[in-house]
């Protein structure tokens, strides 16, 4: 597992794609940075200490709707154009071991990622600024377990087609399903979207975006990235019955 | 047929359990041993057994019923036209995907039951050699070194070993994707060297490579001969006999032959190709030569008839009936068959056993 994930960041950094996206992501952060800041300076009275930080970490999570899908595209899309997939198979590898390893090599990247952000908070501790360390962190693991299951869905979709775009473009598409299929009410009504909330990946991120941790959603979370990688297995294991690669 | 026939797939379970975990146990530890025994009294060492074996993808069956063995120290060539199920038998002994029906053991170990087991045992070398292109050479070998886990101790003497038995040491830093196919192919046996794995499998080792480079990777597979079980697939004929002991000619699916090169050609000795010239009217002879029993195939040639015939009486038969009629015999000569021509007869035969179905791509 560990010549998996060894490989996949060798791949993410000497392709640039890492870079570029992790360039972007903070790029567009620190945009948000400056502008909630700025909302939250010139307009005063609001509570900045909460109210900062929640706009910081619902914007992130919708850079990271965006770009999380780049990472995970060429997982499996590329190793299947390739035809490298079929020489994995001839290594004592078990597909868990080359599931996992993917993920964990994207997980690798979407750390990288969210770690420098963390200096907007540290820019505003000199300034006296009220930073909440803790609810702070809360918000980051939410970001880290939301991103987390954003891969898991993004891998999966890799492992059922060969086109990068076509990966990507799907990973896209069906976040953006779990995130807006609790917007309209009025379409499916109340009891329906009661089930509908418990589902949706972005409500689970609103208590951690308040600085709370609720292990209902921590549990979901992780529940849902377990269970996207093992349909990605399943998903290689048929593959290789019917001999595709 | 002298085909070597298998004892039938015997039920796995009948193994002694406590001997098939003896053998893992060791394969896992590396040793090379565990190897099976081929029916009672050969004496030879299985490396490769194919019992049975049935592949199918869909409704399209692209093996059929095939069963072989290849001895330690066996180089075995299989050939066949494209889409014969040479590849597909070959991924499923290198562990790519299991049987439909029937069983393969790789030195004892089931690929089905086993497959991590039988895919140390062997190096695989797929056909076009895919490859990571934005990988070093030696990046993309240290992360095989890895997948096929090689203790850590021997794997930099591993890489700097295939390194040099492929002659890739002057482009180990650069990216496998900048390298021309001629190197991008040695890079893909590199691989399949590494971990010196018993069996060698390797799918078309020399397709699409400039003659000088289809000599090289030739000479390296006979360097292996003997301290390695090689199985490799071609479509040239001249080249599985020079370098394989044993040809196995698969077409649509089925084994059609299986022989060394020399018995090849001996199988069909019965049938010959004549060139005959004779001072004579080209369609009187030509009548007179279709009269003839057990000859076929008429062509004129050139001014030469060319034609096949059943046996040596058949050949003498011509001889006599031109001569009786009065004229003159200029040239009666008997062709020898090459591989080409031995190869397409067979396959010609087989069609005539097996009429070939409506075939949906796999």
């Amino acid at each position: 597992m560990i010549a998996v994930i060894r490989k996949e960041l060798v791949s993410y950094f000497s392709s640039l794609l890492a870079y570029v996206v992790i360039t972007l992501f903070l790029g567009v952060c620190g945009f948000y940075f400056y502008s909630n800041l700025s909302f939250f300076l010139l307009s005063g009275g609001f509570d900045v200490a909460r109210g900062l930080w929640q706009f910081q970490l619902h914007d992130m999570r919708q850079i990271m709707l965006t770009l999380l899908p780049l990472l995970t595209m060429r997982l499996f899309a590329e190793e299947r154009r390739l035809g490298t997939l079929e020489l994995l198979w001839t290594y004592p590898l078990r597909d868990v071991e080359i599931v996992l390893g993917k993920y964990l090599a994207a997980l690798f990247v979407l750390i990288l990622m969210l770690l420098p952000t963390l200096a907007f908070p540290a820019l505003l501790l000199p300034a006296h600024a009220p930073v909440a360390i803790g609810p702070l962190l809360a918000g980051y693991l939410g970001l880290l377990l939301l991103g987390a299951a954003f891969l898991a869905c993004g891998i999966l979709i890799s492992a059922l087609t060969d086109s990068q775009v076509l990966a990507a473009a799907i990973t896209f598409s069906l976040l953006l399903l779990f995130w807006m299929m609790t917007w309209n009410e009025a379409a499916v009504g109340a009891p329906v979207l009661s089930v509908l909330s418990r589902f949706s990946l972005f409500d689970r991120f609103y208590t951690f975006s308040r600085g709370g941790i609720d292990t209902r959603d921590v549990t979901f979370l992780i529940l849902f990235s377990a269970v996207f990688l093992s349909w990605t297995v399943l998903a290689l294991g048929s593959r290789r019955w019917r001999g595709v690669r | 047929m002298n085909r070597i026939t298998l004892p039938s797939a015997e039920p796995v379970d009948e193994h002694p359990r406590a001997e098939r975990a003896a053998e893992q146990s060791e394969q896992r530890s590396g040793a090379p041993s565990g190897f099976a025994r081929s029916g009672e009294g050969t004496g030879s060492l299985v490396m490769i057994e194919v019992a049975h074996l049935t592949k199918e993808f869909g409704g399209f069956t692209a093996v059929r019923d095939v069963s072989f063995t290849v001895a330690a120290g066996e180089c075995v060539g299989f050939l066949g036209p494209n889409g014969a199920g040479k590849t597909t038998t070959m991924r499923v002994i290198a562990g790519i995907f299991p049987p439909t029906t029937g069983t393969v053991r790789v030195a004892g170990c089931d690929v089905q039951r086993d497959p991590q087991g039988a895919r140390r045992l062997v190096g695989y070398f797929p056909e076009n050699a895919p490859f990571y292109p934005e990988m070093s050479v030696e990046e993309y070998l240290a992360f095989v070194s890895r997948a096929k886990r090689l203790p850590r101790a021997v794997r930099g003497g591993e890489i700097e070993r295939v390194l040099r038995a492929c002659a890739l040491g002057e482009v180990r830093r650069r990216l496998v994707g900048k390298l021309s196919k001629g190197f991008r192919q040695r890079v893909g046996l590199a691989q399949a060297l590494l971990g010196d794995p018993q069996v060698l499998v390797l799918d078309e080792p020399t397709s699409g490579l400039d003659p000088e480079q289809v000599t090289e990777i030739r000479e390296l597979v006979k360097s292996l001969r003997g301290q390695r079980t090689i199985v490799f697939s071609s479509h040239i004929l001249s080249e599985v006999a020079q370098v394989a002991q044993r040809v196995v000619i698969i077409n649509r699916g089925r084994i059609i032959a299986e022989d060394h090169p020399e018995g090849l050609a001996r199988r069909i000795e019965g049938t010959v190709t004549v060139w005959l010239r004779a001072e004579a009217p080209a369609s009187e002879l030509r009548a007179l030569l279709a009269t003839v029993p057990g000859l076929y195939d008429l062509t004129l040639l050139d001014g030469r008839f060319r034609f096949h015939a059943r046996d040596e009486g058949t050949v003498r038969e011509v001889s006599r009936a031109v001569t009786e009629r009065g004229w003159i015999l200029l040239e009666l000569a008997r062709e020898s068959l090459s591989l080409e021509e031995i190869f397409l007869r067979l396959v010609h035969i087989g069609d005539a056993e097996h009429p070939p179905r409506a075939r949906a791509a796999p």
